[in-house]
């Protein structure tokens, strides 16, 4: 789905049509009608996400608390909330967490995602059933999963310890010790992506013209051979898609480790998004909260202008 | 892109290699093992749902003496937030769409200044943290008396949704042959009754698939109804989850069951809906 956004950027829109030739009032008429089709949504938008994040960088000079919420008053304080951030031992502790989440995640769910799409290509009975059950878990909310998770890794008799146990053994701490809860986290996190990536990276194998493999194989390039010289070039694109897509969105996850570690034990989840939610929501440090969900922002962001480049250079292809 | 994704044949000619039968069997019990280990927590959730009492080492791999404590106890607490949810996502779909369908096809079809614009700020949107929107809107729904109001979460749920409806129609939209709105437009109708008369119904498909995504995406919202609301008073089931998972859980039916309960209306709308996705996703492609 997010590659039908790719199309909706790239592609050029039709010329737009004459309209009525005629007194130019009519013309004036026609223009602001057709203005009154986008100004409705401009102004959604300009609210909830311009203001937003105007907002945003205001409160992060601010000394925002609940207190403001009563008194009204909201102190500058110059830079005081990103000092603060960044001066706490917490800062680097989200910031590796993050980085350690979101690569994992994006590593792992991308080279399983496309070995399930190369091994689904092969049709085989039932390949085609087997595939479309693999969206299955897209069905279950997020916080749906995160449950499912919890159970299934908790400590005492949840599945996964039962499962070890067959074999003897001991019960791990998959949540509760702050060494393993990142990695338990990211596990989950790869599992609720592979769907995902297994079939942006399925339909773009599909669009391979299969005469270059006929005339790949005359030159001998088959197996490994073909997939690097045939395969990978050809599905390049959506590869890059499928990355930036997937970064940008794990930056942003906070549902499933809420869920499963609230960001504990002992902030080893905690990651930038998650310590967001806390300065703000539980803290209420809004001030504070503002100045990470701006590091947030910024790191993004950046991310965003390479999507944007790499979708532009895509469409171009 | 979706045009040439779209477009390939669905029955690519792979390198040939003579297969035995036994070789393809034998993909197919790899493709279920995968499958299993993909699907199990799946299979788990609705395990669990069916067993009594299911915690502290009682749960089983099957639930051989099955029982429907867990969906009494789970409609018992949830069935407000159950509710809640359907109110709220159901009112997300509807803002969005009168919101998103215009502007997709103003996009699609009329080349004013700042529409490219527009659409890279549409685009800019996805990459936006919702927890910025979180931060900001808590304050700004604190000085409407919007906090804990179904409206608040209609609104700040649109916000999140009707970005992507546009890119979404608007890619369908691009498709309509001019010719079918200009005969309208020559009959002296005005572009909003063309609108209303022509581009709406042919658009069927993607205004679903666009009303669908809309409601899963709300449907599954959880951050924006943490921080916007504080009280019980409006509560949707992803909270009612949250709540459940926050304390220290000693029995996992009801989590379970309610899950289930959670993810039911995604299995129906996918199975009821199926042939408008089908024909709407599709849709930016067919020219």
């Amino acid at each position: 789905m997010s590659v039908s956004v790719e199309t909706a950027v790239g592609k050029r829109a039709p010329a737009a049509i004459a309209g009525h030739p005629g007194r130019p009032r009519a013309r004036v008429v026609t223009s602001v009608s057709r203005w009154l089709f986008i100004a409705p949504a401009v102004l959604y938008v300009a609210v909830f996400f311009g203001y937003p994040v105007v907002k945003n960088i205001v409160m992060s000079f601010q000394d925002y608390t609940t207190r403001t919420f009563f008194t009204g008053e909201a102190p500058w304080v110059g830079v005081a909330n990103y000092a603060a951030t960044f001066r706490s031992s917490l800062f680097a502790t989200t910031v590796v967490n993050t980085a350690l989440f979101t690569v994992g995640s994006i590593v792992a769910q991308f080279v399983i995602g496309l070995g399930l799409a190369l091994f689904f290509r092969r049709h085989f009975p039932l390949s085609g059933f087997l595939r479309g059950l693999l969206l299955l878990p897209w069905l279950l909310p997020l916080i749906a999963s995160s449950a499912v998770w919890k159970w299934i890794l908790d400590q005492d008799s949840g599945a996964l310890n039962q499962f070890l146990g067959l074999f003897g053994a001991p019960p791990v701490p998959w949540l509760v010790s702050p060494n393993l809860a990142l990695i338990a986290v990211i596990g989950v996190n790869i599992w609720l992506g592979i769907p995902f990536n297994t079939t942006i990276l399925y339909s773009g194998l599909q669009s391979v013209p299969p005469e270059l493999y006929e005339a790949a194989s005359l030159d001998g390039a088959v197996g490994v051979r073909a997939f690097r010289y045939i395969t990978w070039p050809s599905i390049r694109s959506v590869v890059s898609v499928v990355i930036v897509l997937g970064v940008v969105y794990t930056l942003k996850v906070v549902d499933i480790i809420l869920g499963l570690t609230g960001g504990g034990p002992a902030n080893s989840t905690q990651t930038l998004a998650t310590n967001a939610y806390h300065q703000s929501f539980v803290n209420f440090q809004f001030g504070e909260g503002a100045a990470v969900s701006n590091v947030l922002i910024v790191v993004s962001f950046v991310f965003a202008i390479v999507y944007i480049s790499l979708s532009r250079k895509a469409v171009d292809e | 892109m979706t045009t040439t994704v779209q477009a390939a044949p669905s029955h690519v000619a792979l390198p040939r290699r003579h297969r035995s039968h036994a070789g393809s069997l034998g993909m197919t019990a790899l493709g279920v093992l995968f499958l299993a280990v993909m699907i199990f927590p799946v299979y788990w959730m609705v395990n669990t749902s069916l067993q009594a009492n299911a915690g502290a080492a009682t749960a089983t791999w099957f639930p051989f003496q099955p029982t429907f404590e867990g969906y009494i106890a789970a409609f018992q607490q949830q069935i407000q937030n159950f509710l809640s949810s359907m109110v709220i996502s159901l009112g997300t779909v509807v803002v969005t769409l009168l919101f998103a369908t215009p502007a997709a096809y103003g996009l699609a079809r009329f080349r004013m200044r700042g529409t490219r614009a527009f659409l890279l700020v549409l685009l800019v949107t996805q990459m936006i943290p919702t927890i910025v929107i979180a931060n900001a809107l808590y304050t700004l729904f604190n000085d409407v008396n919007l906090l804990n109001t179904y409206w608040g979460l209609i609104l700040a749920d649109s916000a999140a949704q009707i970005p992507f409806s546009i890119l979404l129609m608007r890619a369908f939209m691009e498709s309509i042959p001019p010719s079918l709105v200009e005969a309208a437009l020559v009959d002296r109708a005005n572009n909003f009754r063309a609108f209303i008369s022509i581009v709406i119904p042919i658009s069927r498909n993607a205004i679903v698939t666009a009303a669908l995504f809309t409601f899963l995406g709300a449907w599954g919202d959880f951050l924006i109804a943490l921080t916007l609301t504080s009280t019980t008073a409006v509560r949707p089931i992803t909270l009612g989850i949250y709540n459940y998972i926050g304390s220290n859980v000693t029995d996992w039916a009801p989590v379970m069951a309610t899950a289930v309960l959670a993810s039911l209306p995604a299995a129906v709308l996918l199975v009821v809906a199926q042939k408008y996705i089908a024909a709407g996703a599709l849709g930016g492609a067919v020219k």
